[in-house]
């Protein structure tokens, strides 16, 4: 098994694909490829929105078992990966938690503690203190 | 009573026609507090459903709600997938009560908790939380069918002149008043819809 695989991964979920994308291209730039990232970003049908289906299936590309910190931007996309979380089943649903951070500033700071190999708590928690 | 497959096959069908007439009624109720998708996600959602009608008609009854549920969460998108299909998957799971009877006022109340929960939305959000907790006081009271759809689309109007406090419109605040929730619309034509089918397959 490569190392990389043994750190916590990163999703990016925005209501924009354009958003989703660039977030994503941000954090491969700035952090490299020592994070498994992934993001979803617009509905089913490539309009602005976000999906269930397509949040599950970033999670299963950025899949760790060290854990996945999820980034969203508005409500419907916290409520969508709630639901996605909840159908990836026990266990790994357990391993996957929502940050209360910032998009963009949180996936950087969540990406730059994973690739020192931080446990997922770790990762969450630097992200979440961007928040007031 | 109908056998079960009818009864599954005929609902979905109900449902996916009144969705279908009046999806563009939805999204313009959607583009005035919301991103203007209502009406063609949940289009889309029930045309997914009917797709797979056969299936689901041959599951038992809370098995095929709680697939349904999934293929609207799958399908719908928005806040609205979510929302539908917890409500769906959540009755289909808590349909059988202690004793093994279907106990739908018992599994309809944990599914609405469930789906407030879900939205963290509670009664007066202008959301289709406000039609859904009406329709089930009905239910619990042992309104006719006839009844509860009317309570139903009273119910969605009343959403006319509330504050969103949830979702997209909330951005509006005070200006998301005068609008009825798109929401909460649509959760009045599909309970409109399932109890005009269940009145013609079982008449009083």
């Amino acid at each position: 098994m490569s190392p990389k695989s043994a750190n916590v991964g990163i999703v990016i979920v925005s209501h924009s694909p354009l958003v989703a994308e660039g977030a994503a291209d941000m954090v491969r730039q700035m952090v490299g490829d020592c994070v498994p990232l992934a993001w979803s970003g617009g509905n089913a049908e490539g309009g602005l929105g976000t999906h269930a289906a397509g949040i599950m299936a970033a999670i299963e590309r950025a899949w760790s078992d060290a854990g996945v910190a999820v980034f969203v931007d508005l409500g419907g996309a916290e409520t969508n990966s709630e639901m996605a979380i909840e159908m990836l089943g026990e266990p790994r649903s357990a391993r996957v938690i929502i940050c209360d951070a910032p998009l963009v500033e949180g996936a950087v700071m969540a990406a730059a503690e994973a690739s020192g190999g931080a446990a997922l708590a770790r990762v969450v928690a630097t992200a979440e203190e961007l928040s007031p | 009573m109908p056998a079960n497959a009818a009864l599954i096959g005929g609902l979905i069908e109900a449902c996916r026609e009144v969705i279908a007439a009046n999806a563009d009624h939805l999204s313009e109720l959607d583009r005035a507090i919301g991103d203007g998708d209502h009406g063609t996600n949940m289009r889309r959602g029930l045309e997914a459903v009917y797709a797979e009608r056969s299936r689901l008609a041959e599951l038992p009854l809370p098995k095929a709600l709680e697939e349904t549920g999934l293929t609207l969460v799958m399908s719908v998108g928005g806040a609205a997938g979510p929302l539908y299909g917890t409500l769906l998957i959540e009755i289909g799971r808590h349909l059988a009560g202690a004793n093994g009877q279907i106990d739908f006022a018992r599994a309809f109340e944990h599914a609405i908790d469930a789906v407030a929960r879900r939205g963290r939305a509670s009664a007066g959000d202008k959301t289709l939380l406000d039609v859904l907790y009406p329709v089930h006081a009905e239910v619990v009271r042992r309104a006719g069918l006839a009844g509860i759809a009317e309570e139903a689309e009273r119910a969605a109007s009343l959403t006319f002149g509330m504050k969103a406090i949830r979702g997209r419109a909330a951005f509006l605040g005070d200006r998301s008043v005068g609008h009825v929730d798109p929401g909460a619309k649509s959760c009045a034509l599909l309970t409109a819809a399932i109890c005009r089918f269940l009145e013609e397959q079982c008449p009083a």
